[in-house]
């Protein structure tokens, strides 16, 4: 079972207390009226799948309620970062380089 | 009670307390501190079961968890657990065991016919043998198959026992407890780590219980156990758990243990669970799981009075019991030359040593010289005779060509065999680390850590007391620092003895024999052999994984640590590749077989899954109505008088309301208050309907979709103020509305201004429907006029029901004239009492769930999720009035636009009407063009409704029919194995289709 920080509450906690919502950054089209077909399907369903290195959204669901973000290696499930939404996207290169020392 | 095989003295077992257990009805002697495995070879009992596919008679090979033949089943309470390891069974006064897989007796088992005719079951033989004809499967071959397969019995009542489950922190978690593990913890507990010491045995101490010829600091090492163990109890920040079982390693040093609490006492305190799960999240892991020894593969190697040579020396010295009188050891390393030496000190006749090594040490040689014991060198084990007990061992001579002599017969009542060791890595393959081969050692080792953790001593395959206890001490004072940033180098204890020793082998042993005729085996638990090893190699298969599946071998309960390396060793010589071109198949959790009731602990029956009741719940069960289960939530399905069966009962429901009036518990839909300066804009946004231009008191029907475009749920809003909606959604899409709100809500559209609550267990929900609704709830509101004028159909107002605050909305979900009261949810009962009282004085009815589909199915409204199915779209659904043609943005609009969303063909929301008004169409019933369709032809669409109509006094349906819409009054057809059953088809809705029934 992972163990997720919440960067509101400050705590880590069990997966359990958590819901991951997928992968983060993907944001609605400002304006969907303007927005093409493609964009629109790339926007609701294609996502990177990577394996290695990934931002995905997480919610303390069973805690404060609130979305944040959370950088995680899909290969050997570390965590490499935790921060609020709205913050912009780590340098996940760099992030990547940090782990593997 | 004569123990014919006990030694004199020596042993961990306390002579003075005698127990008195049976073994299939024997009645028989052992004494505290036992194993019943023990306690059997202590009796003289080698035979303890019947192997898996040839029924052949099978001893006790190991000491440990390991043990692949010795798996008995314990009755307990009335009740039989089976398949339990007779080496970790602890004796109790009274235990009753029996043996497996035999019938009618473990001595003459007719099963055994198996093995006579084992030619036809090779490996693989369930893919061959079973295939044609197709119809002998369901009644012959699987109902054999499964009366043939397993071991034990299953029990035939429900678990009576109770299971605990924990959570724990800590620094540094110490799996096992022999030399490295003790030491490992002493010296993180000496840091200050907080530390938790498990081992899966009774007693503390691992190898060091069986070591007799070594001292620690001048002591015996079972001493020096006992010194190190109550210096560690003495410490408050260190636990204990003897009897616990490191069983899975997880991600994020997350490790789970189960505790055996009583199972090995006679007559435990009824209050205590038999296991206790332990949840443990330790910053640091030391494991020190240890190594196990290897049987040696050689002809007839799984007679009963075979044993690990280890295990004899355990048996021995631990246990106070010697496994023959006169025995064979058989070995390819020096650690089981200490077996026989230690054999002859109790005055056990050693008949021969036979060492597969030309030339083993002299030292050795020396020591069984000056003792008088044979040495035969450069000799292996080529078969062995005897049926239910080995009685004689066959010796062949190893020749420079690679060829084996015949070496005579050396005659025995046990034979102790070691093919060397190999490290225990299960643990450290659970947490994902990746094991490496040694060519030194001949093993597979941990190699790099992934998760924190470190192996010491045997499980990295490091051997030798004194050096063992010093990697142990190093890697509990690192462990201390790596958890806590400081370590105390504690004073390490001086080892003498226990040297590490060399040598070993691996895969099958040359022989003279006829090698298609015997059987040498390399997993006892599955029956495999070396020669079934060979066939799979033969058949096609190269990678260990499909071996191990075609043949089985390593599948048993020991999950292969008993045989994995000599079915490598072999594969890798079928195949003509090194070893480490095979692979090696991944240990996966549990470590040792672990009960089900572990895993569920407390969440059985009525915790299961949590139960939600509504407030007229008791009302219900008084009143003899029928509950349904919708998610969680206990629903009432409907309410039969005497003598009424469900359809008798939903007819005169359904009757009810539409001629008088009926009482229906509307609780459970899930209810959301948003409130805010932009809560209008918030609905505006995520609703298909138009919300700001609703005026407070009014409600209006809102639809949700996805941004994919689909119907996701539905419900009524009422608007109670300018900046609070009253929102309500399905039963079962409550939560996920809820979560889809505060996603847009948090991450999209963060500069709104809007709270939302879910208030589903707020209110209690009385819904009174039908004409005379209005007398019904009359008398006990105040503060609303509720005249058609003055309060109409979609109202909403804030109001007192029998002084009780309460929302009342006038709504319909069955087509007449309705009101849904909604009271703090402690007045649910007083409301729900109150009104179900009223409706008797006006010939009405409280009503279920079923009668609440009818009449809205009547009426042509549509359940999400059960005419709807996540592909549904307004348009398909008929909805197209939901939606705001005026907005310009709402979740899924952009959806409806895409092309296939768009396009022709689609499935459309429909009614059908069979053409005999008796026939009631399956829900889920495939629809067609076509009568009789050929066999492959699509389907047109689906039934997704279906009920008997009262008011209609016929059958009616809905489904979804490829452009449906147009098809009015065209006829169609519902195929069903029997018959064709031809339907037209028509609009959804049924009944008062003008809808004036709800504005009166």
């Amino acid at each position: 079972m992972l163990l997720v920080y919440c960067p509101y509450c400050g705590v880590s906690r069990p997966e359990t207390e958590f819901s991951c919502r997928g992968e983060a950054h993907i944001a609605r089209p400002a304006d969907p009226a303007q927005t093409s077909d493609e964009d629109w399907v790339n926007f609701l369903y294609m996502r990177s799948n990577t394996k290695g290195v990934y931002v995905e959204r997480w919610r303390h669901i069973h805690g404060c309620g609130r979305f944040f973000n959370a950088v995680r290696n899909t290969v050997s499930d570390d965590f490499l970062k935790f921060y609020k939404a709205g913050e912009p996207m780590p340098d996940l290169e760099e992030l990547a380089k940090e782990a593997g020392k | 009670m004569s123990q014919p095989f006990r030694t004199e003295k020596g042993g961990r077992i306390d002579r003075s307390e005698q127990f008195t257990f049976t073994f299939d009805g024997e009645e028989m002697q052992g004494h505290k501190g036992d194993t019943l495995a023990s306690a059997l070879l202590a009796n003289g009992i080698h035979l303890v079961g019947r192997s898996f596919k040839y029924h052949r008679p099978r001893g006790i090979v190991t000491a440990g968890s390991e043990e692949p033949n010795a798996l008995v089943g314990i009755y307990r309470n009335g009740d039989q657990t089976p398949n339990l390891r007779a080496t970790q069974v602890e004796l109790y006064q009274g235990l009753e065991a029996i043996s497996q897989n035999r019938f009618p007796s473990l001595g003459f088992d007719v099963g055994a016919v198996n093995d006579r005719l084992s030619m036809f079951f090779p490996a693989g033989f369930y893919y061959k043998t079973f295939m044609w004809p197709k119809s002998f499967w369901d009644k012959v071959y699987e109902p054999v198959i499964r009366a043939a397969a397993g071991l034990g019995k299953p029990p035939k009542n429900p678990d009576h026992d109770s299971y605990g489950n924990l959570y724990a922190h800590c620094d540094v978690l110490v799996a096992g407890s022999g030399p490295a593990g003790l030491s490992a913890a002493l010296a993180a507990a000496e840091s200050g780590a907080k530390v938790i010491l498990c081992d899966e045995q009774s007693e503390f101490g691992g190898s060091l219980l069986t070591e007799a010829n070594a001292s620690i600091d001048g002591m015996a090492p079972s001493d020096w156990v006992a010194e190190t163990i109550a210096r560690l109890g003495a410490m408050d920040n260190v636990t204990l758990l003897p009897r616990t079982t490191a069983f899975g390693y997880f991600a994020h040093n997350y490790i789970a243990l189960a505790e055996r609490v009583t199972e090995h006492l006679a007559s435990p305190d009824p209050k205590l669970p038999r296991e206790r799960l332990w949840q443990v999240r330790a910053k640091e892991v030391v494991i020190a799981s240890g190594a196990i020894e290897r049987p040696m593969v050689f002809p007839e190697n799984d007679r009963p009075g075979i044993l690990l040579a280890e295990a004899g020396r355990t048996y021995l010295n631990r246990y106070g019991v010697k496994v023959g009188h006169k025995v064979v050891v058989a070995t390819a390393c020096d650690t089981a030359w200490q077996a026989a030496f230690d054999l002859d000190d109790h005055g056990v006749e050693i008949a021969a040593i036979i060492e597969m090594r030309e030339v083993p040490p002299e030292s050795l040689v020396a020591i069984a010289k000056a003792r008088g014991i044979r040495v035969e060198a450069g000799c292996v084990i080529t078969g062995t005779l005897g049926r239910k007990r080995i009685k004689s061992a066959l010796l062949g001579r190893l020749m420079t060509s690679g060829q084996v002599a015949s070496g005579g017969q050396v005659e025995c009542d046990a034979l102790l065999m070691s093919g060397g060791w190999t490290p225990t890595v299960s643990l450290y393959s659970q947490s994902r680390g990746k094991v490496v081969w040694d060519a030194d050692s001949g093993a597979y080792v941990p190699g790099k850590s992934v998760q924190k953790e470190r192996s010491v001593g045997g499980a990295k395959g490091l051997y030798g007391l004194q050096a063992t206890l010093e990697d142990g001490y190093a890697a509990g004072e690192e462990a201390a620092k790596a958890a806590i940033g400081t370590s105390k180098k504690v004073t390490y204890a001086a080892a003498s003895g226990g040297e590490a020793g060399e040598g070993g082998t691996l895969g099958a042993l040359p022989h003279d024999r006829n090698a298609s005729k015997v059987k040498a085996f390399v997993d006892y638990q599955n029956d495999v052999t070396a020669k079934d090893v060979k066939l799979a190699v033969r058949e096609g298969m190269q990678s260990i994984e499909h071996i191990k599946r075609y043949t089985t071998t390593g599948m048993a309960t020991d999950q292969g640590r008993l045989s994995n390396m000599n079915a490598l060793q072999i594969a890798s010589g079928a195949l003509e590749r090194p070893v480490t071109d095979v692979g090696l198949t991944t240990f996966r959790l549990p470590y040792t077989p672990t009960t089900f009731g572990l895993f569920a602990g407390v969440a059985r029956g009525d915790f299961f899954d949590p139960v939600r009741k509504t407030p007229s719940h008791d009302w219900v069960v008084d009143n003899g109505g029928v509950f349904e289960d919708v998610g969680q939530w206990k629903r009432t399905w409907y309410f039969p008088k005497s003598g009424e069966d469900m359809h008798a009962a939903v007819a005169r429901e359904c009757k009810t309301v539409r001629e008088s009036v009926g009482l229906f518990d509307a609780s459970t839909l899930g209810k959301i208050e948003v409130v805010g300066p932009d809560a209008a804009e918030f609905l505006e946004r995520m609703y298909t309907n138009p919300w700001k231009k609703l005026a407070p008191g009014r409600c209006r029907y809102g639809l949700l979709l996805n941004d994919a475009g689909f119907i996701t749920d539905d419900g009524v809003i009422g608007r109670l103020a300018d900046d609070r909606f009253h929102v309500t959604t399905t039963t079962g899409g409550a939560p996920s509305v809820f979560a889809t709100m505060e996603d847009y809500l948090q991450t999209e559209w963060p500069d709104l201004d809007v709270w939302i609550t879910s208030t589903t267990e707020q209110y209690a929900v009385a819904a009174v429907q039908g004409p005379k609704a209005r007398e019904v709830i009359a008398p006990f509101i105040e503060g609303i006029d509720l005249s058609n004028e003055a309060f109409p159909h979609m109202s909403v107002k804030e109001a007192t029901f029998c002084g009780v605050p309460c929302r009342l909305f006038r709504i319909s979900f069955t087509g007449e004239l309705g009101f849904e009261i909604n009271v703090p949810r402690r007045h649910g009962k007083m409301m729900w009492e109150t009104l179900a009282k009223e409706i008797e004085k006006h010939d009405g009815t409280s009503y279920g769930t079923e009668t609440m589909h009818v009449l809205r199915a009547e009426k042509g409204y549509i359940i999400v999720g059960q005419d709807t199915d996540g592909t549904v779209t307004p348009q398909d659904a008929g909805m197209t009035w939901a939606i705001g043609k005026k907005k310009h943005d709402f979740v899924g609009k952009r959806g409806l636009e895409r092309p296939d969303l768009v396009s022709e063909n689609r499935k459309q929301f429909v009614g059908l009407l069979t053409k005999d008004p008796k026939v009631k169409l399956e829900e889920g019933a495939q629809i067609t063009t076509a009568e009789n369709p050929a066999t492959g032809t699509p389907a047109e669409g689906h039934v997704t409704s279906s009920y008997f109509s009262p008011a209609l006094d016929r059958t009616i349906a809905l489904a979804v029919v490829k452009n449906g819409h147009a098809l009015d009054g065209k006829t169609l057809y519902v195929p069903m194995p029997d018959r064709s059953i031809s339907v037209e088809v028509t609009g959804p809705v049924f009944y008062d289709k003008e809808g004036a029934r709800i504005n009166v």
